[in-house]
């Protein structure tokens, strides 16, 4: 496509490209993310493909390989508009009924529906499920029509909308103001006032600046971002675009997991396509802004989340922080003024830009404003992507989007935050999502993970996990993260293998505080709020691996045993033969016994008996 | 090692330091791993000392100084999928294999690798097999994927011997 000079060139092709596109009647969009194609959705896609070119059907129906549609258990999902028909757990042998049927003839294959689990019927259309339903999806709906691999589908969608606005009209210093008024704070955990860090920048002495990307992502348990960089690249690079003329930055980075092949993938074709359109490069819409955007690979290293390690990182060292007496704003990537936001903040400016401030803080809590998008997770039925309004209580999300917990299982606990955040139980599931509210119940909305645990979740093993984690993840620079990250994991460990005492809970507690008082960075302090959560919370479950030498959710090795309920033991034999460490044994059809001597507590038996008569006490 | 490979992947980057994950990342991406001489290439391509090189190439997980086996099983450690019972997976892997993460087993036909996220979180426990995702792993699964894996491996012995 030729390059465009200005905004009016952009109108026509949005124009031009619309015209093109009204005699599609109808579009199948399937979803290519991540979540769908580890439930193969691309033989879907490519079945979908060969039946509507078998039919005939290439110029009046559109085939669109969207990014996440948020409801990855029930993937591969296909939703067909006009009509909003969801279909969900497609396998490419549907592929024939469903361009048959649906697509030519207007009617719906029942089976490939959703059935509600409550009432047991099947549902329509995506809008009435009740995962959707409850959800406030601004940024997730965004790319429903979008092939991320087409910056055409973005600019259809009223993409690049914003960007004229900031390059004729709107000044720097109002572009700051209405992200200011806006309320927008930074979606990767901290929190911090965008605006205002923008501003800063831009004050910043100097005529070189950079804003950043962070789109590492490296919280494990959430994956909000690469949903949002993956499905909607163009959206985050319309964002960084309109913080660059803000601050007055002529080059960006996008710093993007390795980990993550299709956001770097995406995001690379994306920044060619703007370059091929000149909506990055020089003189960008005939403007005197000129911008330009090159994609970073990350190696690997959780502590780069933190902004002094990632811009190391850019630079091609080892991502060590570094102590931020003079800030990033000011002094960042290669000394200069440098503006870093997470992939969802840039995903939400341009929205702002176009709408207005009110219209993105007519959503959410007095200090927190617009929705947040949630990585839910863990022991729930219904997990995938949700957007909700802040201020949404944490009940809604986990009970009304999530369904409750997963095979009737009581939930107990929400693990918020990641690393960083904290564990809250049941009866705060009244708590909002709102940065203030979950920091002073001792967690934090971090980048938007919610990881649901049940009664089988060993809270002492889920501290134990963040600490293992950790330690190997602290750079190593400075010795209380380095050496305290150390002694609380061997406390703990000493804990879930049945060697605790009581006093070493004071010791935890003391060495917690310790470390987060006087670590350099936003990793080492924050590194006890999983064991500090989870002792304010769930200090009983402590008190029974110390007192009781028991582990009640059946997690800990050491301090569990596996044995076989004979009221349930159909002494069908699958365990005997699954087991490699030979501890099984009994006749067929008699309730066989496991010989715990020999019992590895592998969880194979486990995992392959059919009539769940394998437990662990 | 194919000299000319390394030869393409510095072609631009040249004497440009901050280039150098960029350039260890597309090394590991053609060989396999990062070899001793690339390394050395490296260090004098882009003008970084050796030891700088070693230093970010051992800093970051995602590179490997070792070549890896066949097949590379990821098992993610992410907090959804420990959760839902990861880690019975990694210490099932490890204990059938004979190997720890990191390692090759002797045939060179598995390594075993861990990951804190693969970013499927919602379908887990998720392990990799050289890229592929497998969802809802449980230890029996995943006993069945390594017993089909070498399988696989005899077989192609037998094909290769009757050829």
């Amino acid at each position: 496509m030729p390059r465009l000079n200005s905004y009016r060139e952009l109108e026509h092709l949005r124009q031009r490209l619309r015209e093109q596109r009204q005699n599609i009647t109808t579009t199948v969009m399937v979803c290519g993310g991540p979540g769908c194609q580890a439930s193969h959705s691309q033989a879907v896609i490519d079945a979908v493909r060969s039946e509507l070119s078998s039919q005939g059907l290439d110029n009046s129906v559109r085939l669109c390989v969207t990014g996440c549609h948020g409801f990855c258990e029930q993937g591969p999902v296909i939703v067909i508009e006009p009509g909003n028909i969801f279909y969900c757990r497609v396998s490419p042998e549907d592929a024939f009924e469903i361009v048959y049927q649906t697509v030519m003839k207007g009617e719906v294959i029942e089976r490939l529906l959703y059935e509600d689990p409550v009432s047991g019927k099947r549902i329509r259309t995506e809008a009435e499920i009740p995962f959707y339903k409850a959800q406030d999806q601004q940024l997730l709906s965004k790319h429903r029509m979008v092939d991320p691999h087409s910056i055409e589908d973005y600019i259809v969608a009223g993409g690049y909308a914003a960007l004229p606005r900031v390059l004729n009209g709107i000044s720097p210093e109002e572009i700051i103001s209405e992200i200011k008024s806006a309320g927008l704070r930074g979606r990767g955990g901290g929190g911090f006032p965008t605006g205002r860090k923008w501003a800063e920048c831009m004050e910043a002495p100097g005529d070189e600046k950079y804003v950043i990307c962070n789109a590492d992502e490296g919280d494990p348990g959430a994956y909000m971002d690469r949903g949002v960089l993956e499905g909607n690249p163009h959206l985050v690079l319309e964002g960084m675009m309109i913080g660059a003329r803000a601050i007055g930055a002529r080059k960006g980075y996008i710093y993007v997991r390795n980990e993550y092949p299709l956001a770097v993938k995406n995001s690379r074709i994306a920044v060619e396509q703007a370059r091929e359109l000149g909506l990055l490069g020089d003189n960008i819409l005939g403007s005197s802004f000129s911008f330009d955007v090159d994609i970073a690979r990350g190696g690997g290293a959780f502590v780069c989340g933190e902004s002094t390690a990632l811009m190391a990182s850019i630079e091609g060292k080892v991502g060590e922080p570094r102590a931020k007496d003079v800030h990033t704003v000011v002094d960042g990537l290669y000394h200069k003024p440098t503006t870093l936001n997470n992939v969802e903040t840039w995903a939400n400016v341009p929205a702002i830009v176009l709408n207005g401030s009110s219209w993105f803080a007519s959503k959410g809590t007095k200090r927190s404003k617009g929705t947040k998008i949630l990585s839910l997770t863990g022991r729930i039925k219904n997990t995938g992507l949700v957007e909700v309004a802040m201020g949404t209580s944490i009940r809604e999300v986990v009970f009304d989007i999530g369904g409750g917990g997963a095979n009737g299982n009581r939930i107990k606990a929400v693990q918020t935050g990641g690393p960083s955040g904290g564990c809250l139980p049941l009866d705060k599931f009244d708590l909002a999502v709102d940065f203030d509210v979950l920091a002073e119940a001792g967690s934090m909305i971090g980048s938007g993970g919610m990881v649901v645990m049940d009664e089988e979740t060993c809270m002492v093993d889920v501290a134990k996990y963040f600490l293992t984690f950790l330690q190997d993840e602290s750079c190593g620079k400075c010795v209380p993260c380095r050496l305290g990250i150390d002694r609380m994991l061997e406390i703990i460990t000493d804990i879930t293998e049945g060697r605790g005492r009581m006093e070493q809970l004071d010791l935890l507690e003391e060495l917690a505080d310790t470390v987060s008082q006087t670590a350099l960075c936003g990793l080492g302090k924050t590194a006890p709020n999983p064991v500090l959560s989870t002792l304010r919370y769930f200090r009983p479950e402590y008190e029974a691996h110390i007192k009781e030498k028991k582990c009640p959710a059946g997690v800990c090795k050491a301090l569990i045993t596996y044995w076989i309920d004979p009221d349930k033991c159909t002494g069908c034999g699958v365990c005997i033969s699954g087991c490699v460490h030979e501890a099984i044994t009994g006749e067929k059809k008699q309730p066989h016994i496991i010989d715990a001597q020999l019992c590895q507590k592998c969880g194979i038996c486990r995992s392959e008996c059919k009539f769940d008569a394998i437990q662990v006490v | 090692m194919q000299p000319q490979a390394l030869d393409t992947i510095m072609e631009g980057r040249r004497s440009q330091p901050n280039q150098l994950i960029e350039v260890l990342h597309d090394v590991q991406q053609n060989y396999g791993y990062i070899p001793k001489e690339a390394i050395e290439s490296v260090s004098q391509g882009l003008g970084v000392p050796l030891i700088e090189v070693y230093r970010v190439a051992s800093f970051y997980k995602a590179f490997r100084l070792k070549p890896s086996g066949k097949n590379v099983l990821t098992m993610c450690t992410g907090t959804a999928c420990h959760v839902r019972g990861s880690h019975l997976l990694l210490d099932h892997a490890t204990s059938q294999l004979g190997i720890k993460p990191g390692e090759v087993t002797p045939d060179g036909l598995f390594s075993v690798e861990h990951v804190n996220c693969l970013g499927a979180c919602a379908l887990g426990p998720i392990v990799a097999e050289n890229g592929s995702y497998h969802r809802h792993m449980t230890p029996a699964k995943l006993r069945k994927l390594i017993e089909t894996l070498s399988r696989q491996k005899t077989e192609d012995a037998h094909h290769a011997k009757a050829q």
